[in-house]
């Protein structure tokens, strides 16, 4: 079948897809056998997930370059019902993101798990790793909802065990169950959408309706076609986590291992985006233009309070975490946008949104990665992932300090790294809002602009605060003072992602040219004749005279301009620089305790957005001997919560916890009494079972 | 390649902000000296500052790490390069297709962030005060100033600042919502350039400083690259509001005599500026910092009004 000899010697996307699933579910085996020796099943297990996840990477692309749509079907699964598998362009675009990701984690992990080795048993680690890349492979390649479904599954539950991975804690306990909890009721969520499709299919009384394809040729009604992307849209936004479905995603993403951190915010929560895409454009592919529009507005939504969220954070990787909130809202808008403009029938708008967001789908897989790798080296070394307690890193992790950096630069949308372009399309996609034929959204979606620029604006404030705090400054603890440098696979591993970060910054013309197939597939129409009109060298969506920019030339431009400089002061009579004491304003007794702290560092923006935040903030004078006015210590404390516990779910667990409670009635404990609930349950069913 | 002009206006548009810019800052302290009814130090002074600085030593703190000592190449760099992209004297230059207005404003944000950083990388109290400071205050600006450009965007179908000024060339000009966008981009360079009354360029005192809190602990040549700098970020901002909303002058084909006309249209109309700037800083006191967010909503409504008014006005 797909391992014929003939395959091995000319290979095609899909067979180097399935190969790369199948060393990844070969990998679990390892396991066992090598149980006893955890050195050996690092290296091995983790070898030959990079080994798969460098054919993933290599499949997709080609499968994006050739412009493939190749599928098979597997005789396995329930009988009469068969696994398909298609690598289409959309796939192929979602397997290269699970592939690089893997790639650049795996050789982290090589390095990271052995740290983790030393104080506990990894296998399950390793298992429930490779388990996790292997269902994310398979939720893009599935073609039928049965096999999305069993695929998605296995994603969501092994990452749940690799969140509860060090089980003792009692908050990873709670994390855990929170996150399988809402993961469930988003599956079901899903279930249900695909139900309205395989039913418009083929009707009730066939079961072929469940693959894609017959979705796809379905004439759903458009009342049933709304029911469908209503249920899809909040079952994949629960795993995107889009605000207000996204309380699970800061509690579990940071209590994992850092690979595995990296691996959900960098690619499980886009297999989500990939869920959203594929039901809407492809699945459904009517769309009408209030969907876009409700896209685009829980994306706007998610991507401000992800970041104002974010801001409030003291721990690194929840404050990452929030930020993964943020840029789902980011991929979100480009998405929305492309749906809008699709709707009315405007293909290159149409397509450079859609550009847009996917462009941002893989920079955020990529830096989102680094800095959760960053954050693992960090946790790694100080053993802490609290940014009051870090400080002054830079001079004893450079390596770690300057990849985290790159992140940091990418993340907050700087030019010349990736995170910029992919954001500058989505303010073209933002300009272009006046070809629409509604005066009421021409006025609205340049506001939804400004919110993307406040959105960026306070992510670059918020990783002036996460590096500034953790890697500059002084040690503000023990934990911060005595760390050495991380190994090399997990800087090779960061150095990977932060390259390619710095690549998809500089080349962007050749990326969109890439990804140009995929807008082709679903909307008719690409970006990429005008987008690499002038070259590789500029990016020129939609029209030259119209926006331009050159991430290449301002790279190197930068770059040129700093060297004269430097050259211009050093050439003649250069003296170095002195050291001496920083400036204490005649105090002279300056600690590490008297710089800005990370709470400190965001408190204006706590006064300014207040009214978000849930903040209960207490100080109290504490040893007061000669007078009221002169306390020996204060206590300080402050808390900033999420308004949406609140809002949302304190309501939904009080009324769970209420039905329980009446349940517990019938509930006596005596037998005699259960056994009348049997006797009157099979009299109930006897009389309108008949 | 074949004909050199437009790649000799290029370095010459480099060359002007980095020569007239310390002169442009001199004017503006001279104005206000004389309306304060003080001598003032005369427009040159800005230069012997510089001059003074480069020839000291330069001092870092003992903590201080390779960002500290990056950044004011950085940030110089930036603002040299921008003056390449923003079209001074003529449109179309070969390297302005290279960043749109979106962009520029971008790179300028990273000259801030790693100014925040140096603040930062010391570990003083002032270093973070001024870094948290700043970029609060260019978190809420930005969306205000993507905001006015947009609005003007909006009228010229386009981000690009060559196509921006041949378009206002054209004649799409005394409309409300150029007026509205204007007022909002005054607004903001003042919060950009921590004028008053956001920042006072001119305090001593630590507690209420802003930008200065930021570069407290640099001294020779890494001060004297942040302060040119500085002062070019101010040219830069009068320049590209020149550009947005009053561009008539700037050359649309390269050649002797309209390049010449632009240098002087342009000559005058920053003198009109800097001489603007001090007279409108003497009539305002500077704002609490927890005002500031007033101060900047006002400019975001502002640059909304502008867009409102061209979807519904101008259409």
């Amino acid at each position: 079948m797909i391992f014929a000899p003939e395959l091995l010697a000319s290979p095609t996307p899909i067979f180097l897809a399935t190969l790369a699933v199948s060393l990844w579910l070969a990998g679990t085996l390892l396991v066992p056998v090598l149980a006893r020796r955890p050195v050996w099943l690092i290296r091995s297990a983790f070898s030959l997930a990079t080994l798969g996840s460098a054919l993933a990477a290599v499949g997709g692309a080609w499968a994006v370059a050739a412009a493939g749509n190749e599928a098979i079907v597997l005789p396995i699964g329930i009988p009469e019902l068969p696994f398909h598998l298609r690598l289409d362009p959309l796939a192929g675009f979602f397997l290269v993101v699970i592939g690089a990701m893997g790639f650049f984690t795996s050789i982290y992990s090589l390095g990271y798990v052995r740290g983790i080795a030393e104080r506990r048993p990894v296998g399950g680690l390793v298992l429930f790793f490779l388990l996790f890349l292997a269902g994310m492979g398979l939720v893009v390649l599935a073609d039928d909802a049965f096999l999305f479904l069993v695929a998605w599954e296995g994603m969501t539950v092994s990452s749940y065990f690799l969140v509860v991975f060090e089980h003792e804690q009692t908050a990873n306990q709670k994390a855990g169950f929170l996150y399988l909890l809402m993961a469930h009721v988003g599956a079901i969520t899903i279930l249900l959408a695909f139900g309205v499709m395989a039913a418009f299919a083929t009707g009730l009384t066939s079961f072929e309706g469940y693959a894609f394809d017959a979705m796809r040729r379905a004439d759903i009604a458009p009342g049933w076609a709304t029911a469908a992307f209503l249920l899809a849209l909040f079952g994949f936004g629960l795993k995107a986590g889009i605000v207000p479905l996204h309380v699970w995603l800061p509690e579990a993403h940071p209590v994992a291992p850092s690979n595995v951190s990296a691996l959900m915010s960098g690619v499980m929560i886009k297999m989500a985006i990939y869920g959203i895409i594929r039901v809407t454009f492809d699945l459904l592919a009517a769309i009408p233009w209030w969907w876009g529009a409700l896209v685009l507005a829980l994306g706007l939504v998610s991507a401000l309070m992800g970041v104002l969220y974010a801001l409030m954070q003291h721990d690194l990787k929840r404050l990452l975490a929030y930020h993964s909130v943020e840029n789902i809202g980011i991929i979100l808008i480009g998405i929305g946008l492309g749906m809008t403009f699709h709707a009315f029938d405007l293909p290159e708008l149409a397509a450079l949104g859609l550009i847009a967001g996917l462009y941002h789908t893989l920079n955020h897989a990529l830096f989102k990665g680094l800095l959760f790798l960053g954050a693992g080296a960090v946790q790694h070394a100080t053993h802490t992932r609290e940014m009051e307690a870090l400080g002054g890193l830079i001079h004893r992790m450079p390596w770690t300090a300057a990849l985290f950096l790159v992140g940091c630069i990418s993340i907050s949308a700087l030019p010349p790294f990736n995170g910029f372009v992919s954001e500058w399309l989505t303010y073209q996609a933002f300009l272009l809002s006046p070809s629409l034929p509604s005066t009421l959204l021409n006025i609205l979606v340049p506001i939804g602009a400004a919110g993307l620029a406040l959105t960026s604006a306070l992510a670059a404030a918020c990783f002036v605060k996460a590096f500034g705090i953790t890697f500059l400054g002084q040690p503000r603890s023990r934990h911060a003072q005595n760390v050495s440098e991380v190994g090399i696979t997990m800087r090779i591993g960061m150095a990977g992602l932060a390259l390619a970060c710095l690549l998809l910054g500089i080349l962007p013309a050749t990326l969109i040219d890439w990804l140009d197939v995929i807008p082709r597939q679903f909307v008719g129409a690409g970006i990429a004749e005008s987008a690499s009109s002038h070259g590789w060298l500029w990016l020129t969506p939609i029209a030259p005279e119209r926006a331009s920019y050159s991430g290449t030339i301002v790279f190197l431009g930068i770059g040129a301009i700093i060297g004269l400089t430097w050259f211009a002061l050093h050439g003649r009579r250069h003296r170095a620089p002195r050291r001496g004491p920083a400036w204490d304003c005649g105090f002279e007794k300056m600690t590490p305790r008297m710089q800005y702290t990370a709470t400190s560092f965001s408190m204006p923006i706590r006064v300014f957005f207040g009214a978000l935040f849930k903040i209960r903030e207490r100080s109290s004078p504490m040893h007061v001997h000669r007078h009221a006015a002169f306390p020996e210590r204060v206590s300080y404390s402050l808390h900033v919560d999420d308004r949406f516990w609140g809002w949302i779910y304190k309501p939904v667990s009080d009324a769970a916890f209420w039905i329980a409670r009446l349940t517990t009635r019938i509930q006596g404990g005596r037998i005699q009494v259960y056994l009348i609930y049997s006797f009157l349950t099979i009299l109930v069913l006897l009389i309108f079972g008949r | 390649m074949n004909d050199p002009l437009p790649y000799i206006l290029t370095i010459a548009q480099a060359a002007l902000l980095l020569l007239l810019a310390p002169f442009m800052v001199g004017w503006v302290r001279l104005v206000k000296a004389r309306l304060q009814n003080r001598r003032g130090a005369g427009p040159l002074q800005p230069y012997r500052d510089i001059r003074k600085l480069f020839a000291k030593e330069a001092v870092v703190a003992e903590n201080a790490s390779w960002i500290f000592r990056f950044t004011p190449y950085l940030v110089f760099g930036v603002t040299v390069l921008a003056g390449a992209i923003v079209p001074i004297l003529a449109v179309d230059l070969p390297l302005a297709p290279v960043a749109d207005v979106i962009a520029l404003v971008a790179i300028f944000a990273l000259a801030r962030f790693f100014v925040a950083l140096a603040g930062l990388d010391i570990g003083t109290a002032f270093g973070g005060m001024g870094s948290s400071r700043e970029m609060t205050i260019a978190s809420l600006a930005e969306p205000a100033m993507l905001m006015a450009i947009f609005a003007a965007s909006l009228i010229t179908q386009s981000t690009s600042l060559s196509t921006m000024v041949a378009e206002i060339h054209k004649g799409v000009l005394l409309k409300p919502s150029f007026a509205f966008a204007l007022l909002a981009f005054v607004l903001i360079a003042l919060a950009e350039n921590g004028r008053i009354p956001v920042d006072n360029p001119a305090t001593h005192l630590e507690l209420t400083m802003i930008h200065e809190a930021m570069i407290l602990e640099y001294s020779g040549r890494h001060l004297a690259m942040i302060e040119w700098a500085g002062m070019m970020k101010l040219m830069l901002f009068s320049l590209l509001g020149i550009a947005l909303f009053a561009p008539w002058g700037i050359a649309g084909t390269p050649g002797a005599g309209s390049v010449a006309l632009a240098f002087g249209v342009m000559a005058a109309k920053l003198l009109l500026v800097a001489t603007g700037l001090p007279v409108l800083e003497m009539g305002l006191a500077k704002l609490r910092l927890f005002r500031v967010s007033e101060f900047l909503g006002v400019a975001f409504l502002l640059a909304t009004l502008a867009i409102l008014s061209h979807f519904i006005l101008e259409r």
